[in-house]
């Protein structure tokens, strides 16, 4: 295997506190040295040359939904692993609720093969934490972790039952997995669409109320203490679910949360169209070029419907707080593709979600960097060390001997999303057509480079 | 919610041109200009209706589809006979009927509809949005006859209509509207259309029907009725739904009307001239007290036989209609 000898770049390695210009080498797909003036070994060896340029370790997603088995109109573990790649992201963790939902150590089994002959990114597999991710009972959660998975969730679905949370936070202890929740209050939620406020009534939308995902994320945070197992909260997108992690965090709760860019982007406001959004929240979007006209959509626009919804300027203020601060660790997608068919519809019955993937690194980075809120460091450590951490990864770092999973970022470069750069099945996405800053350009898995602009 | 495609504008207008949309999907993105035009011309539609021949040519060669998504009588009946006043080609399709039960989007219904030259598509639908979604995807005129919870546009423009013609005036009139608002597309058109034509406007009812945030709509909310009636110029009445019942919103069709309905003794509260108005199905002995559905305050039939001119004015201006200076019978 060619040697890869990345010189000229910025170094940042939050695992090791690195953040420096420094050269990477990288021998027989591993992380060989990191230092500053390093020599070629013999034989042969290409050298990147990284000047102006971010040298991280990959990126990783921990929460993708690649559609395979089973929904693979709308993205297949080919594909999704291509937008990962072309999005910096080096490993990823596959969702459960496929067809069949990876309740059985079979389906594990059969998207690692898949994803080894066919994907060009690392594909880790969560488990559902109950059988067909029906909220009833436990699935074999034991023989799931032989087969390999590193973490259980039933993503997209949230388990109402107390006691059975309670149960899956102690069952899992035993093979040191997170739990990783949606946290939705079915019956505080019943059928809304999107955030309850202002917008839900003037448009006639069914309310979700953020105290929704908050009473689920107190739930959590109780029965976490409850048990000492470890919960992690998915896409975060209230005030509240902020303000409890944080106070839960400081009593050293066994607790942890993501956030997806399009909650700390977006409000509910653009659920009434761009111009409404643009006059209402539109200030709090950063890093947009200048003297440009701002991207526009129509009122009722699907590829705005997600769940949890997007919610109000002060919710996005507060899931920016806790990010800067470090309530919030990790950085996710959510990336849920759907197919274009299923989302023209009435938005009613237009399913949720959003594709990620591709835009995740630049919405943080112009929400997070170039706003002035956090250093590349911190955000680069939401992007891998600190998922590794959660899912027990050797991943996530430069260290000499891991895994040269390599991500090359220009915090600076413009481009424009659209289709034509969309490696993705599905084109659900409230950001395309938009100009953003910064990007992946070019990524390395174990050693070969998988993208590059 | 400002997706009315504009027509072009043609230069060196005579008249002012204050209707160049295409579609009518809500009253929030109408300016007042665009509503006096619609009750302007309405005015001269009522005019045509009281006439021994009713009808006029001015939709002759164009067809309407009539897409009833979600069951409607009176809305249904109402935008039927006005496109038949205006000698339009009609087709009449429900949900009932159509492919949709088989599994076709509303997006291939409405494109097979417009693939037979429809040029008029009146819709109603149980989601809020689709008369929107309708006029991204079609080249049609879409017209709202009613989505989900968000706008019934030609009810607003019927009550607008019959407040005039009794007050004259709509700015300055006190309205309050009490009821069901939270689940009412009927609330949400009126508050747009009356506050943008200067009236000022009181919501009333439960606490679980009346949310805080119509208050940043422009009106005013308040859950004690005699309160809200004692002012106002005019009441309009909401149907409560029985349905709303089950979803814990409020204890009981008996208890509502002891606190909201509106009797005989709160009735003696209001002002003698403050008309009573009602947008049906009433529920006699809820939300209005029956003697009071019937007698002279109330304008319930009125408001139907508005109606008719208000649609026929809407579809004579969507279809290119510039004002009530062109209508000449």
């Amino acid at each position: 295997m060619k040697s890869l000898l990345f010189t000229g770049g910025r170094v940042i390695d939050p695992a090791n506190g690195l953040d420096a210009g420094a050269d990477v080498l990288v021998v027989d797909g591993r992380i060989s040295a990191v230092g500053n003036g390093l020599a070629a070994p013999e034989g042969d060896v290409e050298r990147v040359d990284a000047r102006g340029l971010v040298v991280c370790p990959g990126l990783i997603d921990l929460h993708v939904h690649l559609r395979e088995p089973g929904q693979t109109a709308k993205e297949t573990i080919a594909s999704g692993t291509q937008a990962a790649a072309r999005g910096g992201f080096t490993s990823i963790v596959c969702m459960p609720n496929t067809s069949p939902s990876i309740d059985n150590p079979g389906t594990v089994v059969l998207i690692q093969e898949v994803a080894r002959t066919q994907g060009v990114v690392n594909v880790l597999v969560s488990g559902a934490i109950s059988k067909n991710i029906a909220g009833e009972e436990l699935a074999p959660i034991g023989s799931l972790k032989k087969a390999g998975i590193v973490a259980i969730t039933d993503d997209g679905h949230c388990i109402q039952n107390n006691e059975l949370m309670r149960r899956a936070l102690e069952y899992a202890q035993m093979f040191d997995l997170p739990v990783m929740d949606h946290c939705q209050d079915y019956s505080l939620v019943t059928d809304g669409i999107m955030h309850e406020g202002y917008w839900s009534t003037a448009l006639g939308l069914r309310g979700w109320p953020a105290a929704g995902e908050e009473m689920i994320v107190a739930r959590n945070i109780l029965l976490a203490e409850l048990t000492g197992g470890r919960v992690h909260c998915q896409h975060l997108s209230a005030a509240g679910s902020v303000r409890l992690i944080r106070e839960a965090k400081k009593r050293g709760v066994p607790i942890s949360g993501e956030a997806c860019p399009h909650h700390f982007v977006l409000t509910d406001a653009a659920v009434a169209g761009s111009e409404k959004f643009w006059a209402a929240d539109g200030q709090g979007v950063v890093g947009l070029p200048p003297g440009q006209p701002k991207p526009a959509w129509p009122c009722y626009d699907t590829n705005f419907k997600m769940n949890p919804p997007l919610r109000s300027a002060a919710d996005r203020e507060a899931i920016l707080e806790g990010l800067t601060d470090g309530t919030i660790e990790i950085l996710a997608s959510d990336h849920a593709p759907h197919c274009s068919y299923e989302k023209e519809v009435e938005f009613d019955y237009a399913p949720f979600g959003i594709t990620g993937l591709e835009t995740e690194l630049a919405l943080s980075l112009m929400q997070l960097y170039h706003s002035k809120r956090l250093g590349l460091a911190d955000i680069i450590a939401k992007f891998t060390v600190n998922p590794a951490r959660l899912l027990r990864l050797k991943k996530g770092t430069l260290s000499v001997g891991a895994d040269a999973d390599i991500t090359l970022i220009d915090p600076d470069r413009e481009w424009t999303f659209s289709r034509a750069v969309s490696a993705s099945k599905s084109w659900n996405s409230p950001f395309m057509g938009w100009p953003l800053k910064g990007r992946a350009v070019a990524t390395y898995v174990g050693g070969k480079n998988v993208w590059a602009v | 919610m400002g997706n009315g495609t504009l027509r072009q504008k043609i230069p060196n207008q005579e008249t002012p041109m204050s209707w160049n949309r295409k579609h009518l999907i809500d009253i929030e993105s109408l300016t007042a200009d665009e509503i006096t035009t619609v009750l302007d011309t309405a005015r001269a539609f009522k005019a045509v209706g009281e006439r021994a021949i009713k009808k006029v040519p001015a939709l002759r060669g164009k067809t309407v589809v009539n897409l009833f998504i979600e069951p409607s009588t009176r809305t249904r009946i109402s935008f039927e006979l006005s496109e038949q006043r205006l000698s339009a080609d009609i087709i009449n399709f429900t949900a009932e009927a159509s492919s949709l039960k088989k599994g076709e989007t509303l997006k291939d219904t409405a494109r097979n509809l417009e693939a037979l030259n429809a040029d008029f598509i009146v819709i109603r639908h149980s989601a809020s949005g689709a008369p929107a979604f309708l006029s991204r995807v079609l080249n049609a005129s879409v017209i709202n006859a009613g989505d989900g919870a968000h706008e019934h546009p030609t009810q607003a423009l019927l009550d607008a209509f019959t407040i005039r013609e009794h007050k004259g005036t709509i700015a300055g009139q006190k309205v309050t509207i009490l009821g069901d608002i939270l689940y009412s597309r009927v609330a949400r058109s009126d508050i747009w259309a009356l506050t943008k034509l200067g009236a000022s406007v009181t919501l009333c009812g439960p606490t679980t029907l009346v949310p805080k945030e119509f208050e940043k709509m422009g009106c005013r909310i308040t859950h004690n009725v005699e309160e809200a009636i004692r002012d106002a110029d005019v009441i309009n009445l909401l149907r409560i739904q029985h349905e709303r019942q089950r979803k814990s919103m409020f204890p009981g069709l008996g208890e509502y009307t002891s606190l909201f309905g509106l009797n005989q003794a709160r009735l003696k509260l209001t002002k003698p001239d403050a008309m009573i108005m009602h947008p049906g199905p009433i529920n006699r002995g809820v939300e209005i007290d029956s003697e009071i559905a019937d007698s002279k305050r109330s304008v319930i039939l009125e408001q139907v036989t508005n109606g008719l001119a208000v649609r026929m004015a809407v579809l004579f201006l969507v279809n290119g209609g510039k004002g009530p200076q062109e209508i000449t019978g």
